[in-house]
């Protein structure tokens, strides 16, 4: 009767303001699911956050600001390799660590084998501390750009390429780079270029 | 909070019980204790210092606040012929009591902040640690000299079970602790290797997330000799609260001729490596490793938790082929996350005597024997 | 005009009215209170003496996640719906809630929910053993297969939330009587509109970080996994976006109630109105912007760091103003200590020394020694228990006799009240001492030295326990003893509630108010 008008009427009366909460509400949702990761990352980039460092370095040299610095500073990086667990693979550094002048283009290695009879696909995630030297760290090449797969038994030394920026802080002297490898085997199977990957930026 | 035992530290206590299961006296587990330590760095002194001046500003606004509040619950009474007032507003109250707040906050982020710089200053440190968090136990690799190795729980399944009487360590004791020395700035890498831990060692303050993937560091500086003891602070799945951690600060002196003589131990390893066992040394040995490495989750009798753990007793590993049931232990399980890798975990020694002991207790009676040296072919037969 | 309610059961499945779904919200939210409060005294069990006595770690683990889950969605945040529900249409003059159909449907899913939960307790590998705040990767790569029915179940109590939510702004924005602007309306109404609005803000950013977690493990992405590029530690801001507001969300409602029980037996206005709403929004607003205090230890570079301490600081002004208000308004009251006046008087004093325990918290260095450690677990409780349980319950015993027209036993009350303040005190209180003794928060067993403590916080929760089962017990005896109660209750209180007889018909203010 009379109620159930009243409570047509109200839902009319209602329907804007229940649009506009509505509409925050799965903004909210679209804000979390698909703005919060990207937005993450990139403020993971400015910095530092976690250690992650940039893509692929293409600038050149000449970019950067060499006139002003100290040519003399040497910096020491330090390299450690993890494996991540269910990852059979034998993965370390050749060298533990090496002393770098700013702008100098450095080459480094990592050995890498795949003790196992399966054919494997290892994803190297890299991290760097201090967090603050992330930004300065670039890699002009690295095995962690692309998954690294071995065949069973399969050996590799996998290359890193890096240079230092000169605008890097006076007060950092040692740069600690860690690899963990992860063993991305299924995802790789399952969809060659899945999104299991897709975000594998770095 | 405590006031009277505000300087009682059981963090400080040198312990020499550390490797005794035997029943200790009462009085050398500390009781009652009702603060937080002070510690053993310029750091942890620091927070101590902190977490006082902030206490006492708590209790100083709490006297004021509850005063005024007790002294209208007990003046005011209706039953005492308390007539109520009408006011209800004042612009300048509610101005004061946002300003004063705010400058005693104001005072108390001056010296938290200049804390914090101090924390994260990890630079210029002499000795480097990479620390790796595990479900569940630790494992620890110093930078550049080559030594590492894994920190499990000592502290016995009967103890934990209540079969025998707790040692006062209970809980807080692993077997292989964290060596560092004192007077030295150590710096941790952490790192971990399938879920979130936390390193915390409260009389160095230092407590930071280890997270797959990632590296986080933190430092001490360390003062006086000691044991020091700590436990992962990450829910990190059934044993967080078996995974503690200990270290032991020594002198520079005495901390170099520890890692000479772990350059030698490792060394040793290798060779044992090479050795042929019997039976009934396997057997032996791998009980003892069942019991550390394998029982907490298949535990001691072999006969799993149904639905979470497999049995090991009659299980179709165990009792089937013997590269299967290598390859299970050596590179883990790749669609159990739960069953790890113990390859690079424990020594081929090791792993040779708890593949024995797995495929000949708990009636599986397989008979068959696997010396280290298999393992080690087996680890890298395809070099 | 005025017709009762239907008869028989259907009258509850298919009603639309806002008093009858609020007493079917406080009903749901008691007994999940009672599973939650079961699940705490297996944990506190267990922990009575050092070593495994009653359950195995992996079960323990259950136990400390389903209790943090039940207590926050199932009890806490059901029973604010529930007093919403009954108390704000009456306040503002309405005659029902803006949607009442929409009403009925967001408490009939509540139930399913919590049923897929529970049930996850008999499946293979166990219920959700990954905390209440189920970070990653232990909630995706190394969860039990039952995560899939937890983020079932999670979504369907977020999508229960929004719908209330949405249904209380509307019903306060749009069905307010005549002349009830929004300066004039009572606490509770402005406290649960904020709190909606708050609600519509992160239980979708909830939702979204379930699902993030439900594609990790089972459609192949990597949004936690850093093998393929996500990073654990983004779960963790994603969820702690979500969940520091969410613990507003139960404590905002028990500022409206406290702030509506206080005048009454104080006989004196509620001191500073205007500036308990300012404050209130303050602390709303704050608390978007202070999550990673959460997350001191993950590894936050210094300036995030610093941020967020001072941040977390600033909410200790808002707040203060707060309880300075309370107390400002029992200053030269004239006051009687009936029980509900008990509960917000320990209300004001318990949640105060909780506030303490925060501020020592938010100063990040300090947080270094407390993070996950016991003294979290006592602050937290300090907020929550005295907070939010001892509102609600003071708000019980406050508007009981008007829902239901009889008067409770006011020597009962006081029992429970003294039972229940006894035992949260033997129980929290202590977990100060062992946090900074160094005791991490969800262990199963626990080294010597905190042995002491650990036992009389146990004995405490079985006496907290036992002072629900005498709440239980005079609630029912209320509803069905025949002492009746006046129509205005207590003396001279104010609000609407009291302009109505009792019991409150079962239709109020079909014709609106006047609002003098």
């Amino acid at each position: 009767m009379n109620t159930s008008e009243n409570k047509n009427k109200g839902a009319q009366y209602h329907g804007k303001l229940i649009a506009k909460l509505l509409f925050f509400g799965v903004g909210m949702f679209a804000f979390a699911m698909f703005l919060m990761p990207p937005l993450y990352d990139v403020f993971c980039e400015i910095t530092g956050l976690n250690g992650k460092t940039g893509g692929r370095y293409t600038a050149s040299l000449s970019d950067m600001t060499v006139e002003n610095h100290n040519r003399d500073r040497s910096i020491k990086v330090q390299f450690i390799a993890n494996n991540n667990e269910t990852m059979p693979w034998e993965f370390r550094p050749n060298e533990s660590s090496v002393t770098v002048e700013p702008t100098q283009v450095k080459q480094v290695s990592y050995f890498a084998l795949n003790p196992t009879q399966i054919d494997m696909v290892g994803q190297a995630v890299p991290s760097v501390v201090p967090f603050e030297a992330a930004q300065y760290f670039h890699k002009t090449e690295c095995f962690c750009f692309q998954n690294q797969p071995l065949s069973a038994g399969e050996q590799a030394d996998l290359v890193l390429q890096f240079i230092i920026d000169p605008d890097i802080p006076d007060h950092i002297h040692t740069i600690t780079l860690a690899y963990t490898i992860f063993d991305i085997t299924q995802y790789s199977m399952n969809e060659t270029s899945g999104s299991g990957i897709a975000r594998a930026t770095h | 909070m405590g006031l009277t035992q505000l300087t009682r530290c059981y963090w400080l206590v040198p312990v020499s019980f550390l490797f005794s299961n035997t029943a200790v006296a009462e009085e050398t587990v500390p009781r009652w204790q009702t603060n937080m330590t002070e510690g053993v760095t310029a750091v942890s002194r620091d927070i101590y210092g902190l977490h006082m001046d902030i206490f006492w500003w708590c209790v100083g606004i709490g006297v004021v606040v509850f005063g005024v509040m007790f002294y209208s619950m007990i003046v005011h009474r209706k039953e005492n012929g308390a007539k109520s007032a009408n006011f209800h507003e004042s612009t300048a109250l509610e101005i004061l009591w946002t300003i004063i707040p705010f400058v005693i906050l104001v005072i108390m982020a001056v010296p938290a902040t200049s804390s914090l710089i101090k924390i994260y200053d990890t630079r210029e440190a002499d000795v480097d640690v990479v620390i790796t968090g595990y479900q569940w136990k630790w494992k620890y690799e110093y930078l550049g000299e080559e030594v590492s190795f894994f920190s499990n729980l000592s502290t016995s399944q009967d103890e934990i079970y209540n079969r025998i009487d707790k040692n006062p360590n209970y809980l807080l004791e692993v077997d292989n602790p964290l060596v560092i020395p004192t007077d030295t700035k150590v710096r941790f890498l952490i790192t971990a290797n399938d879920v979130i831990h936390a390193w915390w060692v409260p009389a160095f303050a230092v407590k930071k997330d280890a997270i797959p993937g990632f590296i986080n560091e933190a430092w001490t500086y360390v003062e006086e000799p000691g044991i020091y003891r700590g436990q992962c602070a990450e829910l990190c799945g059934k044993d967080h609260g078996f995974m503690p951690i200990v270290v032991e600060a020594k002198s520079p002196e005495d901390y170099a001729l520890w890692i000479g003589e772990q350059k030698t131990a490792a060394a040793k390893v290798r060779e044992l490596t090479n050795k042929t066992f019997s039976f009934s040394e396997l057997m032996e040995r791998g009980e003892q490793v069942y019991q550390s490495s394998c029982a907490a989750c298949h535990q001691a009798d072999g006969q799993g938790v149904p639905g979470v753990f497999p049995a090991i007793a009659k299980s179709a590993i165990a009792t089937g082929d013997i590269s299967e049931h290598l390859s299970m232990v050596v590179f883990g399980s790749r669609e159990n996350p739960a069953m790890q890798a113990f390859g690079e975990q424990l020594p081929e020694s090791d792993l040779a005597a708890v593949i024995t002991y797995q495929r000949n207790a708990f009636g599986n009676n397989m008979g068959d024997t696997i010396q280290p040296i298999d393992i080690l072919t087996y680890k890298t037969q395809s070099e | 005009m005025a017709h009762g309610p239907a008869q028989g059961v259907t009258r509850w499945f298919f009603t639309t009215n806002h008093k009858d779904i609020g007493t079917m919200y406080l009903w749901f939210s008691f007994s999940m209170f009672f599973i939650g409060g079961f699940f705490a005294l297996v944990i506190r069990a267990e922990l009575f003496e050092p070593g495994l006595q009653i359950i195995e770690p992996e079960f323990f683990n259950q136990m400390t996640t389903l209790h943090g889950l039940i207590m926050v969605f199932g009890a806490v945040m059901p029973a604010f719906v529930g007093l919403a529900n009954w108390m704000i249409p009456i306040m503002i003059g309405a005659p029902d809630m803006a949607l009442p159909r929409m009403n009925n449907w967001s408490f009939w899913i509540l139930p399913f929910a919590f049923a897929i939960l529970l049930s996850t307790l008999f499946m293979e590998g166990g219920a959700p053993n990954f905390g209440w705040t189920f970070y990653a990767p232990l909630s995706t790569t190394y969860a039990p297969p039952s995560v899939t029915f937890f983020i079932v179940a999670v979504h369907i109590m977020g999508a229960s939330s929004i719908m209330g939510a949405i249904n209380i702004i509307a019903t306060i924005l749009n069905m307010r009587a005549p002349g009830m602007t929004l300066m004039k309306m009572p606490l509770f109404v402005w406290t649960w509109l904020i709190t909606a609005y708050l609600l519509i803000a992160v239980m979708p950013v909830l939702a979204g970080v379930v699902t993030m977690m439900l594609m990790d493990i089972h459609f192949g992405t990597s949004f936690f996994d850093a093998a393929g590029g996500g990073d654990p530690v983004l779960f963790q801001h994603v969820f702690w976006f979500f969940g520091h507001p969410e613990v507003y969300i139960m404590i905002l409602p028990a500022f409206g109630i406290v702030s509506a029980i206080i005048p009454t037996f104080a006989r004196k206005p509620l001191f500073g109105y205007a500036s308990m709403v300012y404050a209130t929004a303050s602390i709303a607003f704050l608390s978007f912007i202070v999550w990673a205090h959460h997350m001191f230890t993950v590894g936050i570079p210094l300036a995030g760091e610093l941020f967020f301490m001072y941040a977390t600081m600033l909410i200790a002004v808002p707040t203060g103003v707060k309880v300075f208000n309370w107390v400002t308004t029992m200053f030269r009251g004239s006051l009687t200590f009936e029980t509900p006046m008990l509960f917000s008087v320990a209300f004001v004093i318990l949640f105060t020394i909780g506030g303490f325990s925060g501020l020592m918290l938010a100063i990040a260095p300090a947080d270094f020694q407390y993070h996950d450690t016991y003294f979290v677990v006592a602050h937290f409780h300090y907020v929550l228990v005295p907070g939010a349980i001892f509102s609600i319950t003071a708000a019980v015993y406050y508007w009981l006799p008007k829902w239901c027209g009889n008067m409770y036993n006011e020597l009962m009350g006081k029992t429970h009240f003294w039972m229940a303040f006894i035992g949260l005190n033997l129980t929290f209180f202590p977990m100060h001492f062992v946090g900074l003794a160094g005791m991490p928060r969800r262990i199963p067993d626990y080294a010597l030295q905190f042995a002491d403590f650990n036992m009389i916080s146990s004995c405490g929760a079985f006496l907290f326990g036992g002072a629900q089962l005498l709440f239980l017990f005079n609630v029912v005896r209320t509803i069905r003893s025949s002492k009746k109660a006046t129509d205005e209750v207590w003396e001279k209180p104010t609000g609407l509630e009291w302009e109505l007889p009792t019991p409150a018909p079962y239709h109020t203010f079909s014709t609106p108010p006047v609002i003098r």
